[in-house]
């Protein structure tokens, strides 16, 4: 970022390595507590409780989905429907042209399809995926995130944060390592 | 960035008590797991020599494929055994078989998950590739049938200067949706269990091309734990979707004939007993799958005996199912009092050209699969393999039974016979080569199991969570 020499390099924020997931729910929380608010944890497996402490009780990815599926399943029906009245009629065993409910099973395979679907794209945009890179990376220790260690990041953005406050407060937390992650 | 700690052979240093439920064999903490499926795929695992004899298999029956379908490109369907009356043929018995197994991956899958199953945990990723690999089976068989498959995008609705539009009151218009709708939602589902396995094996990757690919594969996916809630909601709703989904598929498959109004065809109970029938074969695939999955890379610690007495267990209710409709076809002809229904069941049990196919069906499907009842036959894994053999033998004979009653008809000048070319059969056994090529690249590129989900399901002392918490924390 600077062009001056002594610089130290600008910090994403610092980790704490635990080696279960209570460990890392109880960091979260007593984090919290601290007065910390931008900080996020990492697991191999998901722990639910983990993003209740960090204050994210519920995803939006259920809006999304509904939302998705009903602009699925309104654009299937319309389009059957302006297909099947209007633009192309068919006697077909002189069934009425709106004969609705044969237009269900691809109504319902278009909700699924695009709920599927806003769901997929709604995770990935929200979560900011794909992203090969990510400072976090950085850090050595990190590659255990998907193997069998828990990490609490509090992220140098937070209003309160101060790197070696942060750091002292970690080491009070009895994690494994604390570490800065470069950015 | 390579592991750490190398995996110890046996399983864990610490001695653990077996699991309660007795769905998980061995020694196993969070990390001997892991390591032992992902070893599989990152080339610890030395590949077992059974695995280049089923690929090399699947390729040559790959070949039959291939070839097969050269020769009916070039020729036109004329060269398989369809005719008047018989005009669907292998290609219909094949494509209800295929998308038929590939049910019960979704069952495993979304319905156990929704039922709090644990037991699902350690099946689900392969039975989903199943799932997927049968469904790219299933269908190849439509599209060839249309004789011209440069036509193909013909069956979706787009504007286009024919100014013709697909008759959406036609359950053939309706399979396309549902075919290419199932089969997109499996891969999504698919996929989106297979991110965090991936970014796992990115971190343990042992050289570079594996970890820029497993590192391209996993979309940069780190475990946060806000990226984890969005995760389980979409992995939860998308179970949600999919079971209605499975449910609604095959019955459209048996709308495909239910919606006629040909005898033995237009018969309420098939949406039902397709779907049963779909279960109980892809159940008999499961196990098929699970037992040289056991023997050939030794994961019997995680797919136990108590797997396979489950996987038992679900056959011989969906067989029952299946078997009622069996019953109920059969009684409702009778008691409808239909000449037409009655004439067209007799022609099919008895005194038709092929009633041997009716037998074989009954045989394979309902009388052998009552042995497990017997608690020694389904615990006994050979006897398990062949009666789900059986299984697959009679769920194809079921749709040939179906497909075979367009050859007696209520007049004797509409009679006639079908026989199947050698073309038929290759395409038709070249679609097996298909699927175990596809299942053999899986099993050496992918994690055959879940990681994520496994380590999860460990109980508590072992490192995990004791079962799959999606259901209560996915929010």
């Amino acid at each position: 970022m600077s062009e001056t020499t002594n610089a130290t390099p600008a910090v994403y924020g610092v980790l704490a390595e635990f080696t279960n997931a209570d460990a890392l729910i109880d960091a979260t929380r007593k984090a919290r507590l601290e007065g910390y608010s931008r900080m996020d944890g990492y697991s191999p497996y998901p722990v639910g409780e983990v993003a209740d402490e960090l204050g994210f009780p519920r995803s939006e990815i259920g809006a999304i989905m509904f939302i998705g599926g009903l602009c699925g399943a309104s654009f299937g029906f319309l389009m059957q429907t302006w297909v099947s009245v209007y633009d192309y009629p068919l006697n077909i065993g002189g069934k009425p042209f709106w004969s609705w409910p044969q237009f269900i099973p691809v109504t319902w395979a278009l909700l699924v399809l695009t709920a599927c679907l806003s769901g997929l794209f709604g995770l990935l945009a929200l979560c900011g995926l794909p992203q090969p890179y990510h400072p976090l990376f950085n850090v050595p220790q990190f590659v255990r995130a998907t193997r069998d260690r828990f990490f609490l990041c509090i992220e140098a953005i937070d209003p309160k944060f101060d790197l070696n406050q942060v750091k002292a407060f970690m080491a009070t937390l009895q994690p494994e390592s604390v570490e800065e992650v470069p950015e | 960035m390579a592991v750490e700690t190398a995996p110890a052979p046996g399983g864990a240093t610490e001695v653990y008590e077996p699991h309660p439920e007795g769905l998980l064999g061995g020694n196993h903490n969070i990390n001997t797991l892991g390591d032992k499926i992902a070893n599989v795929v990152i080339g610890v695992t030395p590949t077992p020599k059974a695995w280049w004899a089923f690929f090399l298999l699947g390729l040559t029956l790959l070949q039959a494929f291939v070839i097969g379908l050269a020769w009916l490109f070039y020729n036109g369907v004329g060269v398989w055994g369809l005719n008047q009356p018989v005009a669907w043929g292998l290609a219909i018995v094949n494509f209800v078989w295929w998308i038929g197994i590939g049910h019960a991956g979704t069952l495993i899958s979304a319905i156990l998950l929704l039922m709090h199953q644990k037991w699902r945990t350690s099946i689900n990723r392969y039975a989903e590739a199943m799932t997927l690999f049968a469904v790219a089976c299933a269908g190849t068989f439509p599209l060839i049938h249309m004789g011209r498959l440069w036509y193909a995008y013909w069956l979706y609705p787009f504007p286009n200067n024919m100014a013709v539009w697909p008759q959406f009151r036609s359950p053939l218009a309706w399979d396309v949706f549902a075919v290419s709708t199932y089969g997109t939602v499996s891969l999504v589902f698919w996929y989106v269990g297979l991110i965090p396995d991936l970014a796992a094996l990115r971190d343990i990757a042992r050289n570079r091309l594996q970890r820029i690919v497993y590192g391209m594969l996993s979309l940069g996916w780190r475990g946060s734990a806000i990226h984890w809630r969005r995760y389980e909601k979409l992995y939860l709703l998308l179970a949600g979707l999919g079971t209605p989904l499975v449910f609604s598929v095959h019955t459209i498959v048996s709308f495909d004939f239910a919606v006629s109004i040909v005898p033995l065809w237009h018969a309420t109970i098939f949406p039902p007993f397709f779907v049963a029938g779909a279960i109980f074969s892809g159940f008999a695939m499961v196990v098929w799958l699970a037992v040289p999955l056991r023997h050939f890379y030794g994961m019997k610690d995680f797919i136990t005996d108590k797997h396979l007495e489950l996987c038992a267990k679900v056959m011989i209710a969906t067989g029952l199912l299946v078997s009622y409709g069996y019953f109920l076809e059969v009684w409702m002809a009778w008691y409808s009092h239909s000449l037409y229904e009655w004439n067209s069941t007799m022609m099919r049990m008895w005194s038709g050209p092929y009633w041997w196919s009716y037998w074989c069906l009954i045989l394979t499907n309902t009388i052998i699969p009552q042995l497990m009842w017997i608690k020694r036959v389904r615990c006994n894994e050979t006897l398990l393999f062949l009666i789900a053999g059986s299984v697959h033998i009679g769920m194809w004979f079921e749709r040939y039974v179906i497909v075979i009653a367009l050859a007696r008809d209520q007049v004797p000048g509409a009679w006639g016979r079908y026989a199947p070319t050698i073309w038929d059969y290759a395409v038709m056994f070249g679609s097996i080569g298909l699927f175990i090529t596809l299942f053999c690249l899986f099993l050496k590129f992918l994690p055959m199991i879940s990681i994520t989900e496994m380590r999860e399901f460990l109980p508590h002392k072992q490192g995990g969570r004791d079962g799959h918490a999606c259901m209560e924390n996915a929010k």
